[in-house]
């Protein structure tokens, strides 16, 4: 299996504290992401994850790779969904075996920040008055994109 | 000129409404290219943030592009 996982199937948390289960290790760490009712002050009824795979599996494994050598880690592992979820939801797991338990709380840390900051991955939000939006794509009118304008 | 698929993703696709074009264009760079679609797709100048990829690799703004380059414009992303 693959330590960096897309699927539009749902998450079972359960299995990973026996993929990465080692006798060298004294401590594990699961981080659960679950989908949520509310953002900003508004009833979420549901999202959708659109996810471009072919880099996020790709730069998610570089996350993975990154943690492990960082943090000196014995193992680690995480899966995120695709398509539509409901409130409740499992969004993301992100696991990390681990001699020692500070490692293990760092790694995982780390690789749930980086795969918000840096997987093509967006987040569409349905709302309870009909509407839907992207997840940190509001408008800011034309002409504010703070794209860099150099070398045009 | 340099002949190079132009790749949108989720807000940008809807803003576009197409989800990938081809463009016969003088742009040297993502940036520059970037600006030039925005001309033909107006939703695409109101975002804050973005990345970039090229031929699925990561990328940076100012990187040069080449001849049959396909450039992926991601809107500001959000998993998790």
């Amino acid at each position: 299996m693959n330590r960096f996982e897309i699927t539009a199937q749902a998450i079972d948390p359960d299995v990973f504290r026996q993929r990465l289960l080692d006798p060298a290790c004294g401590a594990y760490v699961q981080f659960d992401g679950w989908v949520r009712n509310h953002n900003e002050g508004q009833r979420v009824l549901r999202l959708e994850y659109e996810v471009y795979e072919p880099l996020a599996v790709k730069e998610g494994q570089g996350i993975i790779d990154e943690a492990i050598e960082r943090f000196g880690v014995n193992n680690a592992c995480c899966v995120h969904r695709s398509g539509l979820l409901e409130i409740t939801d499992l969004a993301v797991v992100v696991a990390v075996s681990s001699p020692h338990r500070d490692a293990a709380f760092q790694a995982c840390r780390y690789i749930i920040d980086e795969t918000k900051a840096r997987l093509p991955i967006w987040k569409k939000e349905h709302y309870e008055n009909g509407e839907a939006e992207w997840v940190n794509c509001k408008h800011h009118g034309p002409g504010s994109s703070t794209i860099p304008q150099a070398n045009l | 000129m340099k002949n190079i698929k132009v790749r949108y993703f989720a807000a940008y696709r809807e803003e576009t409404g197409i989800g990938s074009e081809t463009v016969n264009t003088g742009a040297g760079t993502p940036a520059a290219l970037f600006a030039e679609c925005a001309t033909r797709h107006a939703g695409l100048q109101s975002y804050s943030a973005a990345l970039v990829a090229i031929n699925d690799e990561m990328s940076d703004w100012n990187t040069a592009l080449c001849e049959g380059d396909e450039v992926l414009f991601f809107p500001p992303v959000a998993g998790g």
